[in-house]
């Protein structure tokens, strides 16, 4: 396998695992604050439209990305007063969001389909990406960096900083952050608007970055991958990662087996393997665990302050 | 100390607070000096949780005022109450399980300081107060008492001038309450005031200088603990006079009739704890108590019991001779044993359901209440109106949900059910928890009563008071194992709490060490003393 081979089937998995693991991290701070946010494709989905629409509106994909995780963090918010404020039952009310948001982004999207826009592409200069291994290093769009950086940063804020021990102590046990004095609803709609906003931009990454155009469905499931990966990661930034970049490399098989001409498998059962791996995966943590889990104890509870 | 001349540390005047259909406190005054250990005595549902609520500013009083050294004071969040150098230590902790100390007593500070800093200054405490806590183990691995530690370190980590201590000995042995009490003395003679609210009454008289009694929100008296006795408080708090439990002494103890010998099972992960060959035998007649700090593997065997937990089981539990350990829990019902476990919204009834319903759901074969898998509906009700009759349990009829009555009403309910199946054995757990006085010493006089008539009575319990008044013999259960019975004529409390903190007396000869002891040993609860 030639280098200029290899360089580009990890580039690849980058991008497959990029949104995977932006949208999984604003999954995972709204898990830790206690919340079940089963609404991640909708937003991610809403995310992908508004940003090609002004992208393509303004020529400025980075509006583009901004405007995607305003208008999912419009969604979220829209799920955090039904499941905070009114108390709705979070995992319906996350489908509903899902369903919305498909809907929804067909309809903006309706006008766009069939054009294309300019896209987030490289950043660095000509110079740095000229041979395969420059190119693996700076010839990635800034999404991808920005990817790795979250991690560090939400990895920073849940074990370092004081506001991100408050989230997880509002994601353990409501009542008790709450009697010592802590904003519980509060700390929650932030979590939900971050996670809104990450998804949004996880979103607008493929219609501004691996496909630079929109199509209904442009996410095809990605959103359910993510939250299944905030299990497998057991609510950890850097399992995240690691599962993130897993999952793209699964779900770039389908295209690296054509390259490399394997065809002992047929392409459609490679390309259902992250969808079939999802599951496995948490099979085998679940029965792994036994009943115990890392998940935040109040996760899916709806909080009313004590009467 | 001279604290005359000043004004109290903290003054309530007319404090009321009322929820939709009660009024949970009427116009509530009373004084806590400086340095004083102030007791705040009444039943379950007297108003004592509300008003140090109130207090703590975890909720706002509608009308009334609250004076803090002298000046009207209003506090409307707990940081404001902190602010003012109110510090409470919770019934049920606020502590985050899956954090570490450390973390917990960050989150319980306004403006912590550095983790470092923070550490040095925990670490201050403990030593300057005589407390063993490591501030980086985690809060789940830790035993009930240490816990505890760490809502009194928080507290103290802010220089109280003033302490609220809700319920703080209910789970903890009689060393750890000794401990504890030294603490606070020490704290009271430096000056900081304490609330201490309780129904332990001797622990009362043990600690607190002064006493406010409340019934129905209403303060119906103040009193000084130290010249009272447990039994005229009790009837302060109750506003009339206590029953006393009938004379057991002409009770005639026969043969064995309840016997399980080396009982063994895994305790669910990841918190369970595992039995370690447990044995002991109640004979006709006799009241067998159990008891142990919550966690010691109480509930596991409670479920292997009733049969609730047949997996992987080993041992045997005869009743009358006749092997039980196979049977489901409908078979070791048929065959004379009924329990009663420790949760009872939920675990022994169906708070959804009718008492009608939930009579038939444990009385169904013994009682007849059902035949060919039809329900006899008339004959269900009629036991119900039966139980509720008989146990003067205050419910609208059978047709009354389970979730509709008071945790004291339910539990007589609960317990008339069993005990008018007219059981050869019954096991229950927590036959008393959170139930007031007056119901509490009903349930207890059934039980006495069960065991006159010839059945055997095994009652788990981590209230050693109710144990040492009720039971004939005890024995103490201590990370899923079960010390040598004691009679409780001329029992040693000493040695009683040494077993529950999980020193075995060296009276007790080897350690049962069956060299199998797997998961469990991860979490021995530190010695108490």
């Amino acid at each position: 396998m030639s280098l200029d081979l290899l360089v580009a089937i990890l580039m690849t998995i980058a991008g497959a695992a990029t949104p995977l693991l932006i949208a999984g991290l604003g999954e995972l701070v709204v898990e830790k604050s206690g919340v079940l946010n089963l609404g991640v494709e909708g937003m991610m989905l809403i995310g992908a439209v508004t940003g090609f629409a002004v992208a393509t509106s303004t020529g400025l994909p980075v509006l583009g990305a901004l405007a995607a995780m305003g208008a999912a963090a419009l969604a979220a918010a829209i799920f955090a007063v039904l499941v905070l404020t009114l108390m709705a039952n979070q995992v319906a009310t996350g489908l509903a969001l899902t369903i919305f948001g498909t809907g929804v982004s067909a309809l903006i999207g309706a006008p766009f389909v069939g054009i294309t826009t300019p896209t987030l592409g490289p950043i660095f200069p000509d110079f740095l990406t000229s041979s395969p291994l420059l190119r693996l290093v700076f010839g990635h769009s800034p999404l991808v960096y920005l990817g790795l950086l979250l991690t560090l940063a939400v990895w920073w804020f849940l074990n370092r900083a004081r506001a991100g021990l408050i989230l997880r102590a509002v994601g353990e046990s409501d009542s008790a952050a709450h009697a010592i004095g802590y904003p519980v609803l509060k700390v929650r709609y932030l979590a939900v608007l971050f996670g809104g906003a990450m998804a949004g931009l996880a979103g607008s990454y493929y219609s501004l970055v691996l496909t630079p155009m929109w199509a209904e469905r442009l996410t095809a499931g990605r959103g359910w991958i993510a939250i299944a990966l905030v299990v497998f990661a057991s609510w950890r930034p850097g399992r995240m990662l690691a599962g993130a970049y897993l999952f793209g490399l699964v779900m770039t098989m389908e295209l690296q087996a054509k390259a490399a001409g394997f065809n002992m498998v047929a392409p459609e059962v490679l390309a259902a393997l992250p969808y079939i791996a999802t599951i496995a995966v948490l099979a085998i943590i679940s029965a792994a665990r036994r009943g115990g889990t890392a998940a935040p104890a109040c996760l899916g509870k709806p909080f009313r302050a004590a009467a | 100390m001279a604290v005359e001349a000043r004004a109290p540390r903290l003054e309530l005047k007319g404090i009321s607070k009322r929820f939709p259909g009660v009024v949970a406190n009427d116009h509530v005054s009373f004084a806590v000096p400086a340095g004083a250990i102030h007791a705040l005595l009444g039943e379950n549902g007297a108003g004592k949780s509300t008003l140090v609520k109130i207090i703590y500013g975890v909720q706002q009083a509608d009308e009334g005022e609250i004076a803090f050294d002298g000046e009207r004071v209003h506090i409307g969040s707990p940081r404001e109450a902190r602010a003012l150098g109110i510090g409470m230590v919770f019934q049920h902790f606020s502590l985050f399980e899956a954090m570490t100390v450390l973390e917990n007593i960050a989150l319980g500070m306004d403006e912590p300081p550095p983790r470092r800093e923070l550490e040095a200054r925990v670490r201050e405490v403990l030593d300057s107060y005589g407390l063993s806590l490591d501030p980086h183990r985690h809060v789940h691995t830790l035993s009930v008492g240490e816990r505890q530690r760490i809502e009194i370190v928080r507290a103290l980590l802010q220089q109280p001038k003033l302490l609220i201590m809700d319920e703080p000995t209910s789970v903890l042995t009689p060393q750890e309450v000794e401990q504890l009490f030294e603490t606070l003395r020490r704290l009271a003679s430096e000056g900081c005031s304490i609330l201490y609210i309780s129904h332990k009454l001797h622990e009362i008289k043990a600690l607190c200088e002064s006493a406010t009694v409340l019934r129905g929100g209403k303060v119906v008296g103040t009193c000084d603990p130290r010249e009272e006795s447990a039994r005229s408080m009790a009837e302060l708090m109750i506003g009339g006079s206590l029953k006393d439990l009938s004379d057991k002494a002409g009770c005639v103890h026969g043969e064995d009739r309840f016997v399980v010998a080396a009982l063994s099972a895994p305790g669910e992960p990841p918190f369970g704890t595992s039995l370690k060959k447990v044995s002991f035998s109640v004979r006709s007649g006799e009241i067998f108590g159990i008891a142990g700090v919550a966690g010691n593997g109480q509930n596991e065997l409670l479920a292997v019991l009733s049969g609730e937990e047949r997996k992987n089981v080993s041992g045997s539990i005869r009743l009358d001779g006749t092997e039980l350990a196979r049977l489901s829990v409908g078979g070791r019902r048929r065959a004379g044993l009924a329990s009663s476990p420790e949760e009872r919204n939920g675990h022994a009834a169906v708070p959804g359901m009718s008492l009608a319903d939930n009579a038939l759901l444990s009385a169904r074969s013994r009682m007849g209440l059902a035949s060919g898998g039809v329900i006899k509906a008339k004959k269900a009700r009629d036991f119900a109106a039966k139980v509720i009759d008989a146990f003067s349990v205050k419910a609208t009829g059978p047709g009354a949900s389970a979730g509709s009555l008071s945790g004291g009403n339910l539990q007589k309910f609960v317990m008339g059910r069993e005990i008018m199946q007219n059981p050869a054995v019954l096991v229950v757990s927590q036959p008393t928890w959170g139930v007031d006085a007056g119901a509490a010493s009903f349930i207890r006089q059934a039980m006495i009563d069960l065991a006159a008539e010839g059945a055997a009575v095994l009652v788990v319990s981590q209230d050693l008071d109710e144990l040492l008044e009720l039971c004939d013999r005890l024995a103490v259960i201590n990370e899923g194992r079960l010390s040598e019975p004691m009679d409780v004529k001329g029992i040693s409390i000493e040695r009683v709490g040494l077993l529950m903190g999980g020193i075995h007396g060296s009276g007790r000869g080897a350690e049962p060490e069956d060299g199998t002891a797997p998961a469990g040993r991860a979490r021995h609860p530190e010695p108490a003393l």
